[in-house]
């Protein structure tokens, strides 16, 4: 046993679980622990503009390389700008432990200099957090902490250490064991149930796969293939699953919901078991509960049992981890010949072509994400923020494998992009990894630019400008009546803004430039910033209105064909 | 009309078992508010073991399934245990302390009320007295009722507790993995001495 202060503990805890890389922001409360960083130089700090970009940086590091993302800030504002990266990862369920500091014990809950009730308020957004009102308890918390966000269903953890806690002395002891008698994963699927699941599969005629974020998680790509491959069932994704199941594969069928793909969407409407597997059934990618596919018997395979029956009933649920049960699942799957259900997807593909990039005019962004694929090969990074451009690089640029495709899909986080393209860069510093950006996400987080320079990052950032908040305005236009309120955006010069901050950057206006532009980011090596002004009136089809069911798929309009 | 037990209809009986932790109270309550279920009593102390609290909690059914109610309280990590009593055949009590008006004319009668309520007088002035009684929902409202015309001036009551009849526990063994395993495998959880995986 060594005697230690609250921070050695931390940092050396900090090392121990795998951790070679925080993004944090200094403050206050936290200066004790800033003091001893230098003692553990193995621990790369990479200081963030704002905390926000913290909490997203650790999400993309984790998201890009599987590993844990740590973030840290200080006691009151500093924790407050943590929380929309925190609720970022809970609704995605990535693993990240958020450390802040708060003011000192005898300060707490007495209003002091940058005093916020953090815990009270990251309680909901978080799968578990503490605070840690004695030096003693440190080991043990994080050794929990990381344990808690890794395993399972994972999510963010938030250790919340008040400043004269990293000060006070303690024996370090590495805790060996972690007994949480709470907290007990199921693994192990329940063998009834995966014969029942089985059974039911066996019988189907239009079986079909929708596969989630929980079987890239579950680093279960290879036993989906396996199972789709056994029993020749279509596969489409959730559009955070995206990259579980590779999309150039002859089974694979895209994704589905709001923006899905056109066939995907009428597959999981026409099949007659739905086998769910590491999605939660979520509203934009099954529209209206009531009326999916009412006919379909639903298998769902989860790791978390609240999961099951959560928004659709579910006729055979499977509690268990995806690594362990879909082997046990595809063992007593027969082998089958389906190809006339398949065919009834490739014709309505044919049919109704939900990828087709249309001749125009002017610089449309679904060129740009294609061209992007075809330069890259499919194996770039793609980190996204939320609105159309999002959409558009989840279905033009084809993903193989996971963590490919970097969003924040559950909260719909703008601005997320640039700092979680920096966070998976650091965490893949060998991957290509571009941010594509809309022109307001952007706005939001842009100071982070700063980081890339800092850290010499060749992050390759597009922005796909079109001078509005697209989405917002694309659901003006058809469901405000055209009536336009406040989606205009004022930009500033992005390229002059990247080349104040030392990084390159180019403006690409027509389409001839697209080309010559991507491949002189890539050839760069350091931070590269592509300014895109592309069609301000693109809308992103196919489309499932808000509240509608999938079987009332819109796809783009005649009137928009031309352009 | 009551269950076996005097669990209303639509009502359900949940007990969990948590641990003993600063904030475990607002963890319960706020995922409650946030999924929208409605706590119509609660009642919490401590538990045989130490660092284990008990936590009894009616939930009005109408708001949301029951189910959904447990597996939720399951994800909380301080949440060790959780039981649905709803069904099950047992004892479900509350106490009340009244505060009623009365005077030399009508104490006696006041008196013949709490004898048949088995309510214990524990205070008297000479303009009141104060009854504590102990039962199920039903007999401490019957109470309530009876006590109405002569004038309550406080009410006090604690939320509902209960325990299952018989050699059946709701309770967890820290002394014994095995049982609480069966415990969690009862809930249709299951509890894996090994876990091979990484991420696990």
């Amino acid at each position: 046993m060594v005697r230690m202060t609250g921070s050695q503990i931390l940092l050396e805890c900090l090392q121990r679980e795998g951790v070679s890389t925080i993004f944090g922001y200094p403050g206050g409360v936290v200066l004790p622990l800033y003091d001893t960083l230098p003692q553990f130089p193995a621990l790369r700090h990479v200081l963030v503009r704002h905390e926000q970009g913290a909490a997203h940086m650790a999400d993309g590091y984790a998201r890009a390389s599987g590993e844990v993302g740590v973030c840290l800030a200080t006691s009151g504002p500093g924790a407050t700008n943590l929380v929309t990266g925190i609720a970022t990862s809970f609704l995605d369920s990535t693993p990240m432990v958020a450390i802040t500091g708060n003011v000192a014990r005898t300060l707490l809950g007495k209003d002091g200099f940058q005093e916020a009730d953090i815990t009270g308020i990251t309680q909901p957004i978080t799968k578990h957090n503490y605070l840690v009102m004695r030096a003693e308890n440190i080991a043990m918390t994080v050794r929990e902490a990381f344990h808690i966000a890794r395993s399972g269903r994972p999510g963010p953890v938030h250790v919340d250490i008040p400043k004269d806690v990293f000060q006070e002395e303690a024996e370090f002891e590495w805790p060996e064991e972690i007994n949480l008698r709470g907290y007990r994963p199921t693994t192990k699927g329940h063998a009834g149930m995966i014969r029942r699941a089985a059974d039911a599969i066996n019988k189907a005629k239009r079986p079909i796969i929708i596969s989630g974020h929980g079987i890239i998680w579950g680093d279960s790509s290879d036993e989906l293939v396996a199972l789709a491959e056994k029993a020749q069932i279509p596969v489409i994704t959730t559009f955070l699953g995206i990259g579980g199941f590779p999309e150039t594969h002859s089974l694979s069928y895209g994704f589905l919901g709001m923006h899905g793909m056109y066939h995907a969407n009428m597959a999981a409407d026409e099949a007659d078991v739905v086998i769910g597997i590491g999605m939660r059934f979520d509203d934009r990618a099954m529209g209206r509960f009531n009326d999916f596919n009412p006919d379909a018997t639903i298998v769902h395979i989860d790791i978390d049992p609240a999961e099951i029956g959560k928004n659709l009933p579910t006729a055979i649920p499977v509690v268990g981890h995806v690594k362990r049960v879909l082997p046990e699942l595809t063992e007593r799957l027969e082998v089958h010949d389906r190809s006339q259900w398949l065919g009834w997807i490739d014709k309505v593909e044919e049919e109704h072509p939900s990828l087709e990039i249309r001749e125009t005019r002017r610089l449309i962004p679904q060129e740009i994400v294609r061209t992007l694929y075809e330069e890259t090969n499919g194996t770039a990074t793609l980190v996204t923020g939320v609105g159309q451009h999002q959409m558009w690089a989840g279905q033009h640029y084809f993903y193989d494998s996971p963590r490919k495709l970097v969003s924040s899909g559950g909260l719909g986080t703008m601005g997320f992009e640039l700092p979680a393209a920096i966070g998976a860069q650091m965490g893949m510093p060998d991957s290509e990894v571009w941010a594509i950006c809309g022109d307001a996400g952007f706005q939001m987080t842009m100071q982070e630019l700063a980081v890339c320079v800092d850290e010499r990052l060749p992050v390759k950032i597009a922005i796909m400008n079109n001078g509005y908040l697209g989405m917002v305005r694309q659901w003006q236009e058809l469901f405000y009546d055209e009536n336009f309120v406040s989606v205009a955006v004022t930009q500033p010069d992005f390229c002059k803004l990247a080349e104040a901050y030392g990084i390159r950057a180019l403006r690409i206006e027509s389409k001839s430039e697209v080309l010559p532009a991507v491949q002189e980011a890539r050839n760069y090596d350091g931070p590269i910033l592509l300014d895109f002004h592309v069609d301000q009136d693109e809308n992103v089809w196919p489309m499932v209105p808000a509240g509608a069911a999938l079987s009332e798929t819109i796809e783009m309009p005649e009137k928009e064909l031309v352009r | 009309m009551t269950t076996t037990n005097g669990t209303k209809p639509g009502q359900h009986t949940v007990v969990a078992i948590v641990e003993d932790k600063p904030g475990v109270l607002q963890r319960v309550a706020g995922l409650f508010r946030r999924r929208g279920f409605n706590i119509e009593s609660l009642a919490v102390g401590p538990t045989e073991f130490e660092g284990l609290s008990r936590m009894t909690i009616i939930v009005d059914g109408a708001s949301a399934p029951v189910e959904q109610v447990e597996k939720q309280l399951y994800k909380l990590i301080d949440v060790v245990k959780v039981s649905d009593l709803t069904h099950e055949d047992a004892i479900t009590r509350e106490l009340a302390l009244l505060k009623v008006r009365c005077n030399n004319v009508n104490r006696h009668e006041l008196l013949d009320i709490a004898n048949v309520f088995r309510a214990d007088v524990v205070d008297m002035a000479t303009n009141s007295l104060m009854l504590q009684v102990v039962g199920d929902e039903d007999k401490i409202n019957g109470l309530i009722k009876m006590c109405e015309p002569y004038g309550i001036r406080e009410l006090s009551r604690t939320g509902t507790i209960a325990m299952t009849r018989g050699q059946k526990t709701t309770t967890v063994h820290e002394s014994e993995p095995e049982a609480i395993a069966r415990v969690h495998q009862s809930q249709g959880r299951r509890v894996e001495a090994d876990l091979p995986f990484s991420s696990d």
